[in-house]
């Protein structure tokens, strides 16, 4: 099991875990505040600066997971891959107009979830309920992605088991997840970002440096890449004229989507104000240009001849040839932690949604701040070992899929949410229907007869179903919002959304 | 109106048939990628400006 361990490489990862537990449990009693709420315990008390809120996103939404598939797309098809910068340009200017609307008539009206606030706007909690429910069927098998990524490093490290066995330190790893993340709640995950994107910048710069130096420069990597998908269909250094229509949809219908995560949400509504989030879109993109660095590892590892039949194995592959043991521990670490980090948030995320949207205005109406803070508590366990059971027993490609699945439901709620912030001409009715069929015809869409498409041609070019489905979706909305007008009484102002200084002044 | 300035680097990101060739490289790394990659802290720029124009508290 343990015979072919790389000794030096395993004790500094454990040495970086062992020191980011203690700090996942000292958590609870940084910026102190009642636990026992629950805009305390799932948001951070909504005290996040600019520079947390920063590490936090960063730490959240630059996954483990992405770290190990961004560069594995490129590995396996080169160009397509690099779908993801365009698909990361595209949100930061859409989080700096929207975003600190949705925080302003959060804070004032005490939303902790999305589906709050479309429940404020619109008075519909089925609707309330379907958003909520989106969110957590996405988020679930994005969990057990992060574990993926996870036992990736782990397997590298040269730990093999049979059976259960073979689990067992991810099992490990994620019960002291749980345990931190019950205690301190969205601090743990906003304490350890710091950690987190730290060593991910140290070991990408350096691998962006060094790899290539050893390789003889960037030239000779990406000659040796094209020679490697010569002869492949699709594959390449640059799109082919069938790829770039899908390349474009990709990267929008993905940008749409991931804000209406959860765990995107709990993010940006812990930001202590609209000024944090602001600086954050400036700031986040730094993030951005380590995923694209991070992307050109896929063509190094061609360069330094890794062949894998897995390309998720080839950035830890990679790494295992060109770096000391020590520091592979050190990068290996890195990503691990890089899985702690958006799985506590995202089962944060999922928590609070379930408390707040299906729980309360389901089954008990009446709950006390204590009440809703135990439950979601008890409910972030439950949807972590929900995602370890997905890994332990279910094939990693059924997880895939339905991650893949999960950003074309997430984006079916984009217009509940996002038109909800400019206007209420739409009607809570309206917005149900063109969600019912939004979600269902991506799923048609989806669901080849032997695997998962993410492309449909429309027209004669393929186009990310995500996009054509919440195409459909926002049709449908207008239609019936036109044909069943919402009640007038609105609960929400416009000054709601603006920030209170702006408020103030006007 | 104030945030059409913002449109601007979408418009750029997804105008893939202008960055989808090989040159001018830049030190060995194809122009699709180089140029994509500088269009992160370009598009940085464009919020800067409209938060500027906005008169956001920064």
């Amino acid at each position: 099991m343990i015979d072919h361990l790389n000794w030096t490489a395993t004790i500094v990862f454990v040495a970086f875990f062992v020191a980011v537990t203690v700090l996942g449990f000292v958590a609870s009693r940084w910026k102190a505040g009642n636990l026992d709420e629950l805009h305390e315990w799932g948001l951070g008390g909504r005290r996040f600066g600019s520079w947390i809120t920063w590490f936090l996103l960063g730490g959240d939404l630059y996954t483990a997971y992405t770290i190990i598939a961004v560069p594995a797309l490129v590995y396996a098809i080169g160009a397509f891959g690099f779908f993801a910068v365009p698909y990361t340009i595209l949100i930061y200017p859409f989080v700096f107009v929207a975003m600190p609307r949705l925080w302003n008539v959060a804070r004032k009206k005490g939303y902790i979830t999305a589906s709050d606030f479309v429940y404020g706007r619109y008075g519909n909690k089925w609707l309330e309920l379907a958003v909520a429910l989106t969110g957590i069927i996405a988020t679930m098998p994005y969990i057990a992605l992060q574990l993926v990524g996870m036992e990736k490093v782990i397997q590298a490290l040269g730990f093999h088991g049979e059976g259960y066995m073979a689990h067992a330190p991810l099992t490990i790893a994620f019960v002291i997840l749980a345990l931190y993340t019950y205690k301190s709640g969205l601090r743990a995950p906003a304490m350890i970002a710091f950690v987190k994107d730290i060593m991910i910048y140290i070991f990408v710069i350096a691998a962006v440096i060094m790899i290539p130096i050893e390789l003889g420069g960037y030239g000779k990597v990406f000659e040796a890449a094209a020679k490697a998908y010569e002869g492949k269909q699709n594959a390449g250094l640059l799109l082919t004229q069938a790829q770039v229509v899908p390349f474009i949809t990709l990267a929008i219908g993905s940008a749409m989507a991931l804000f209406m995560y959860p765990h995107s949400m709990t993010g940006v509504l812990s930001a202590a104000s609209p000024k944090a989030i602001r600086h954050s879109a400036m700031t986040l993109p730094a993030y951005s240009v380590i995923l694209a660095l991070i992307a050109l590892l896929g063509f190094m590892a061609h360069a330094a001849g890794v062949k894998v039949a897995n390309p998720q194995d080839a950035v830890p592959q990679l790494f295992l040839k060109m770096f000391p043991d020590w520091f592979v521990g050190f990068c290996f670490a890195a990503i691990a932690i890089g899985a702690l980090v958006p799985a506590a948030v995202m089962s944060i995320g999922a928590a609070n949604t379930f408390t707040r949207n299906i729980w309360r205005p389901f089954v008990d109406p009446n709950m006390t701040p204590s009440d809703e803070s135990s439950l979601a508590k008890l409910m972030s366990l439950v949807v972590k070992v929900g995602a370890l059971a997905v890994i332990l027993f279910m094939p990693t490609k059924f997880a895939i899929d339905l991650q893949l699945l999960g950003g074309v439901w997430m984006i079916q709620v984009f217009p509940a949410v996002v038109f909800g912030l400019y206007t209420r001409w739409f009607s809570g009715t309206g917005l149900l229907a063109g969600w019912v069929v939004g979600f269902t015809f991506g799923t048609y869409l989806s669901w080849g007869p032997t695997a998962w498409v993410p492309m449909s041609v429309v027209g004669g070019v393929g186009m990310f179903n995500a996009l054509i489905a919440v195409a459909a979706n926002i049709v449908v909305a207008t239609v019936v919002s036109a044909a069943f007008r919402p009640a007038t009484d609105e609960a929400i102002g416009h000054r709601d959304f603006e920030d209170a200084i702006e408020a103030a002044k006007a | 109106m104030k945030y059409l300035v913002l449109l601007i680097p979408c418009v750029i990101a997804l105008w893939v048939p202008f960055f989808n060739t090989a040159e001018p490289a830049l030190g060995g790394v194809p122009f699709f990628y180089w140029f994509q990659i500088v269009m992160i802290p370009g598009s940085v720029v464009f919020i800067w400006i409209a938060a500027k124009i906005e008169g956001s508290d920064l």
